[in-house]
């Protein structure tokens, strides 16, 4: 249904960042981004300054969603791994869990080769937060009562 | 679909400009972006054809204040109006928690404005929505044109459920922030109700 919501907890938050930290290190990448398929951002790691991340949120989660477009018109489920390679920088892009895209960007001090061996692990970790995450969604008490304790002046106030 | 982070302290919203093709969605966009002091937005990204019609979508991401502690922040998005562009319309409202429907006043326009809206509902149930149980407003756009059609008429035709609705000339900024706020409101009220 349109209103439930995609929640992020601490713990879990500290076990995805410590994935794409990993991630980062083992890749040789400059930085790795987590986007939800709605096109927010769930985490990062890297140099990542000089990077519009809510940008490169929405950007990706428009490709992957047009590249799905694709796909099921040719008959496929999804392509899970879209690659762009530049003069200097690449993109390495897949999805998890049908749920979370990773971005891991990397210069010639990586390689195509190595990117997609780590992020394979790394997946699997990943994997198994998003599965913790998501069940603990669907429990969701603390989500509920931050939204019962908004009340209607905390929304009007907001355009003061 | 909202995204709650407890880690960052944010609600996240996602909101679709919705409407036939030329009604003005991208012209509400740089209105809101003109208008809003620099820290509260992000970049906007327009994925345009050489001729300035939506290709894939607008992006303009609105960061609001804080509710509880949390902050909050809206993604707004257009769709391509023109009739072709019909993928790429459903793949935007995917995830969307409240729609702004913007219709052309222009008499020659209303045909137009009706396919667009039919089109809206094929759309959303396709994604598994029903507009029923989804927050939108409706904005009469274009009022300073002289073939408008009188709001009774636009009303009776585009708003039958009778939602919030607001007449705009967004090239001049009028009744876009009426518009916005509104739906704003409608998105987290939805929200503490899906408690
Ligand atoms: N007269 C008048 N012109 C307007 C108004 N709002 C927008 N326009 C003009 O209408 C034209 C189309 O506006 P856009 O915002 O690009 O339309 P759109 O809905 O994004 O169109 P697509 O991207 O093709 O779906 C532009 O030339 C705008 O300046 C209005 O209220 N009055
Ligand atoms: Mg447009």
């Amino acid at each position: 249904m349109p209103q439930s919501s995609f929640v992020m907890y601490e713990e879990e938050y500290r076990e995805i960042t410590s994935s794409i930290d990993k991630l980062l290190k083992e890749a040789n990448a400059k930085c790795v981004y987590l986007v939800d398929k709605d096109g927010q951002l769930i985490a990062s790691s890297g140099e990542t300054r000089d990077i519009d991340a809510t940008s490169l949120a929405s950007l990706t989660a428009g490709n992957i969603a047009a590249t799905g477009g694709l796909a099921k018109l040719i008959g496929e489920k999804e392509f899970s791994i879209l690659f762009h390679e530049g003069e200097k920088d690449n993109i390495h892009i897949s999805l998890i869990e049908q749920r979370v895209i990773l971005v891991v960007i990397f210069d010639k001090r990586s390689s195509l080769g190595l990117v997609r061996l780590r992020v394979r692990k790394a997946s699997e970790d990943l994997a198994r937060s998003i599965q913790k995450l998501l069940a603990r969604m669907a429990g969701g008490s603390e989500k509920e009562s931050l939204l019962e304790e908004i009340s209607d002046e905390d929304i009007e106030k907001l355009f003061n | 679909m909202s995204f709650i982070n407890y880690s960052s302290r944010e609600i996240n919203c996602k909101i679709v400009y919705y409407g036939p093709g030329l009604c003005g969605k991208t012209t509400n966009l740089q209105h809101i972006y003109r208008k809003t002091r620099p820290d509260a937005k992000g970049k906007m990204i327009t994925l345009a054809t050489e001729t300035e019609r939506t290709l894939f979508f607008d992006f303009l991401p609105l960061a609001l204040g804080d509710i509880k502690g949390f902050k909050t922040r809206f993604h707004l998005y257009t769709v391509p109006g023109q009739i072709f562009y019909d993928a790429s319309r459903k793949l935007i409202l995917k995830g969307v928690d409240g729609i702004v429907f913007v219709a052309d006043s222009q008499a020659e326009r209303m045909d137009a404005n009706i396919e667009s809206f039919e089109n809206m509902k094929v759309n959303l149930e396709d994604q598994g929505y029903n507009l029923s149980q989804v927050p939108y407003v409706v904005q009469y756009n274009k009022r300073d044109l002289p073939s408008a059609v009188p709001v009774e008429e636009l009303k009776k035709v585009l708003n039958p459920e009778g939602v919030p609705d607001f007449e705009a000339v967004a090239s001049d900024g009028a009744g876009v922030f009426e518009t916005l706020k509104t739906i704003v409101k409608l998105v987290l009220i939805e929200l503490k109700k899906s408690s």
